[in-house]
């Protein structure tokens, strides 16, 4: 028997199991999408995008210039008019067609954002997906009901809508954006991230074949300065999610122009466990709060809050559990954390995570393997983390988790909300009066109850002072897409 | 297990007095329900191909309890189950054997004849199996009785009524009891969990059971509707993994009832694998108690060798 024992004890290895990459036809090269067609650049340029996970090369990619952003708005002002004029029943036909496409396409577009991100192949397959379908079916079924979203107001659209994304959650962006825009009847602009255009390319093929009426969507490859040119265009709306630094930016360059703005920008979220918490429940909610997408989320549970009598129990759960963590292939099924965005982002976590350690943080990260090509940071537990500290003030958007104890639930409340930011919370109790006078005192767009990173059309996301303003998704999500008349709600 | 003597052993004693037994329920971690279905549930899309999936499906073989519990249930058919517990499959001498056969006490004997030179342990049923409500003394004597008549390992149930009824302390002591007659055999107490109606009762009576003594802990009698499900055995394996972190011991989790097919089997054992770890991947600590799932296997393991699925007249009714 204790042969057998032996025998069984052997480490049990999943073999590989990857997604097939033959689902995705990807071009050599890319032109930008204006009017309805793939054009190639005034500006001449291009650049090379990769696959972050084996810094190999997936395809060029336009670099839109000024005279690029100039044509694309241009044509997006010309389809305006058709747009708007159009019954909403009869938009509303088109986003239906995108979403359907979305699902029957799913498994290509998840490969191809695991391929150009780094992100495993389950959250593109199982999260990113899906969601970005259902914001489109969702946002279809407001298109024909806007007078009675908004009862009393006469919501007409705004004209053409600038709208720039990040390349943490690509497609999954351009839906939350795209769908409500065009519900709403207007055209819009879109630049992807930089570092992940390819969904967005593909999401252009799709519109295409969806016959939508060309210059209602164009999509505009290209790094900041092209998101600077469409900031700086005749454009009605801006619409930026991404750092706070370049929504800041964005604000000053928009400032007295008239145009619209929402921003959705960076979050320092505290995730808050009490000490009658579900434990292993809760300390999956903590993994997911800031292992999810490698940490590349703006809403991230970043900062955990732990009741000091559960503090060690929990701790030593987290570091359990983090060694079961899968690291590796972003597209085999089985990984768990894949691989970091992109070299500068590897190497803005490499210097936080250095901070945390020259301020006396203490770090954990467990024994994973990393591959030699490509770019990875082992998920990390900082403990003995102090308010002070530039890791419980500052945005990771890694695999790091600062740990910091309080004792009481005014404290809880006291040091959440000490932060420049407000996007996200979370609150871990069993005692359900508990959740709702914490939710009441935290400054956070969204307060999770135990449970957290949870996604849906019909729910409004955003954040408080620095972490933006304006909100995506519900009916909330729609108004910054209208002009609304008549008495205020 | 009749073959080789096995080692003098020591049943666990029980760790709490029955006065404790009400403080052990209280304490025990409050369970979320989405969030323990939303573990089990990513877990289970874990892809397990080739050479870890050939592994997984001999560790469910020589992990299972091969099972008859049939009012119907003759010598004739014992003699059946324990060939085909031995050698499941008479033409590939390589797939191992099952743990243990489980069946009623009654044919405890003739299992044991037959088993006696193989390494299929015999498990019995016992102590008013599936409902635990007859007369203490009488549920006693039939553990006892099976324990004398060879059974290696005993499977009893949690009297429902008691722990339901709050009375802890009772059913704390009852286990105890069983403990004691089962004497140095392997005890499995079955919480019937399909009964307890939520997740926090269930890791409740795992840190019950656990406590008075038990070496494994098991989900079901496969008698009512509800059976073993994931997100069930997960909270009782991360009970388990408590228990282990508090006390030192190991015990072990049988899942059984409407586990068919291998890719159920596959599923569990990612959630063991993945809660409790490899020392949890052995039959020592983990069981799974089923009938038609070992021909699902065969098929599977055949179908990973010769690339094709051979139909079902090609494997052994039993």
């Amino acid at each position: 028997m204790s042969d057998a024992i032996e025998r069984t004890s052997a480490p049990w290895d999943y073999a590989p199991a990857p997604e097939s990459r033959e689902l995705v036809k990807l071009q050599d090269r890319y032109g930008l999408f204006i009017g309805g067609a793939f054009v190639e650049p005034k500006s001449g340029r291009s650049y090379t995008t990769i696959d972050p996970s084996s810094e190999e090369p997936l395809a060029e990619v336009a670099e839109a210039g000024a005279q690029d952003v100039a044509r694309a708005v241009e044509a997006a002002r010309e389809a305006a008019d058709g747009w708007q004029a159009l019954p909403g029943a009869e938009r509303a036909k088109y986003l239906f067609r995108i979403a359907r496409q979305l699902q029957e396409r799913a498994r290509e577009f998840a490969v191809l954002e695991s391929m150009n991100g780094g992100k495993p192949i389950k959250e593109s397959r199982d999260i990113d997906l899906p969601l970005a379908a259902a914001h489109f079916f969702y946002y279809a079924g407001w298109a024909d009901k806007l007078a009675y979203a908004f009862p009393g107001r006469s919501p007409r659209p705004l004209g053409v809508a600038g709208q720039i994304i990040p390349w943490n959650f690509p497609l999954l962006m351009a839906s939350w954006k795209l769908a409500p825009a065009l519900a709403a009847g207007n055209t819009a602009v879109l630049k992807p991230a930089e570092t992940t255009p390819l969904t967005a390319l593909l999401l252009a093929q799709v519109i295409q074949e969806a016959e939508l009426p060309p210059g209602v969507v164009n999509i505009l490859t290209g790094a900041g300065s092209t998101g600077a040119a469409l900031v700086d265009a005749p454009v009605d709306k801006i619409a930026f999610t991404g750092s706070t630094e370049v929504g800041k930016a964005i604000r000053r360059a928009t400032a007295g122009t008239g145009k619209r703005l929402t921003l959705e920008l960076g979050g320092k979220a505290a995730n808050i466990v009490f000490e009658d918490a579900p434990l292993d429940q809760a300390v999956e909610g903590v993994v997911n709060g800031i292992f999810f997408n490698q940490g590349h989320v703006c809403c991230a549970g970043s900062r955990l809050l732990v009741q000091e009598p559960v503090f060690e129990v929990l701790l030593d759960k987290l570091k359990q559990r983090l060694q079961t963590l899968r690291l590796g292939d972003p597209l085999d099924k089985n990984t768990d954390i894949g691989a970091i965005n992109s070299r500068a982002q590897l190497e803005k976590i490499e210097a936080l995570v250095a901070t945390g350690q020259q301020e006396g943080a203490e770090l954990y990260q467990p024994d994973c393997a990393l591959p030699e090509r490509g770019f990875w940071f082992r998920p990390s537990l900082f403990t003995g983390v102090t308010q002070s500290h530039r890791i419980a003030r500052e945005e990771i958007f890694g695999p790091v988790l600062s740990i910091l104890t309080f004792r009481t639930p005014e404290e809880a409340v006291t040091k959440a909300n000490d932060t420049p930011y407000g996007l996200s919370a979370g609150i871990w109790t069993e005692k359900g009066s508990r959740i709702l006078w914490m939710a009441q005192r935290m400054r956070a767009g969204v307060v999770w109850a135990n449970t957290f990173n949870r996604f849906d059309p019909t729910s409004p996301f955003g954040g408080y002072q620095e972490s933006g303003f304006g909100r995506e998704g519900g009916l909330h999500g729609l108004a910054p897409y209208l002009a609304l008349d008549g008495p205020p709600a | 297990m009749s073959q080789a003597a096995p080692l003098a052993r020591l049943a666990p004693a029980p760790v709490a007095m029955p006065g404790d037994a009400a403080r052990l329920v209280a304490r025990s971690p409050a369970v979320d329900a989405v969030g323990l279905e939303g573990r089990a549930a990513s877990l289970a899309t874990r892809s397990i191909k080739q050479a870890s999936k050939r592994r997984a499906l001999e560790l469910a073989i020589r992990c299972m309890d091969l099972t008859t519990l049939e009012g119907s249930d003759t010598p004739g058919k014992i003699v059946a189950l324990c060939a085909k517990a031995v050698r499941p499959d008479p033409l590939e001498p390589t797939i191992p054997s099952v743990a243990a056969v489980c069946l009623y006490p009654q044919l405890v004997p003739v299992a044991v004849e037959q088993l006696a030179n193989s390494s299929v342990a015999v498990a019995s049923v016992a102590g008013g199996f599936p409902s635990g409500l007859g007369p203490l003394e009488a549920r006693l004597a039939e553990i006892r009785a099976v324990a004398a008549s060879g059974a290696d390992e005993i499977d009893i149930v949690l009297n429902r009524s008691l722990f339901l009824g709050g009375r802890y302390a009772d059913a704390f002591a009852e286990l105890v009891a069983a403990r004691e007659a089962a004497g140095t055999a392997h005890l499995k107490v079955i919480l019937e969990t399909g009964e307890l109606g939520s997740y926090d009762r269930v890791r409740q009576a795992s840190v019950l059971a656990m406590a008075a003594g038990a070496d494994f802990i098991k989900t079901s009698t496969g008698k009512i509707g509800v059976n073993a499900t994931l997100p069930i055995a997960l909270c009782m394996m991360e009970a388990v993994r408590e228990f282990h972190a508090q006390t030192g011991r190991a015990v072990g989790v049988k899942v059984a009832g409407g586990i068919r097919k291998s890719k159920q089997a596959i599923q569990y054992l990612v959630v063991l694998h993945e809660t409790l770890g490899t020392h949890w991947l052995t039959p020592e600590r983990f069981r799974i108690g089923a009938s038609s799932l070992l021909n699902d296997i065969l098929m599977q393991l055949s179908k990973g060798a010769t690339g094709r699925y051979a139909g079902p007249d090609y494997f052994t009714d039993d």
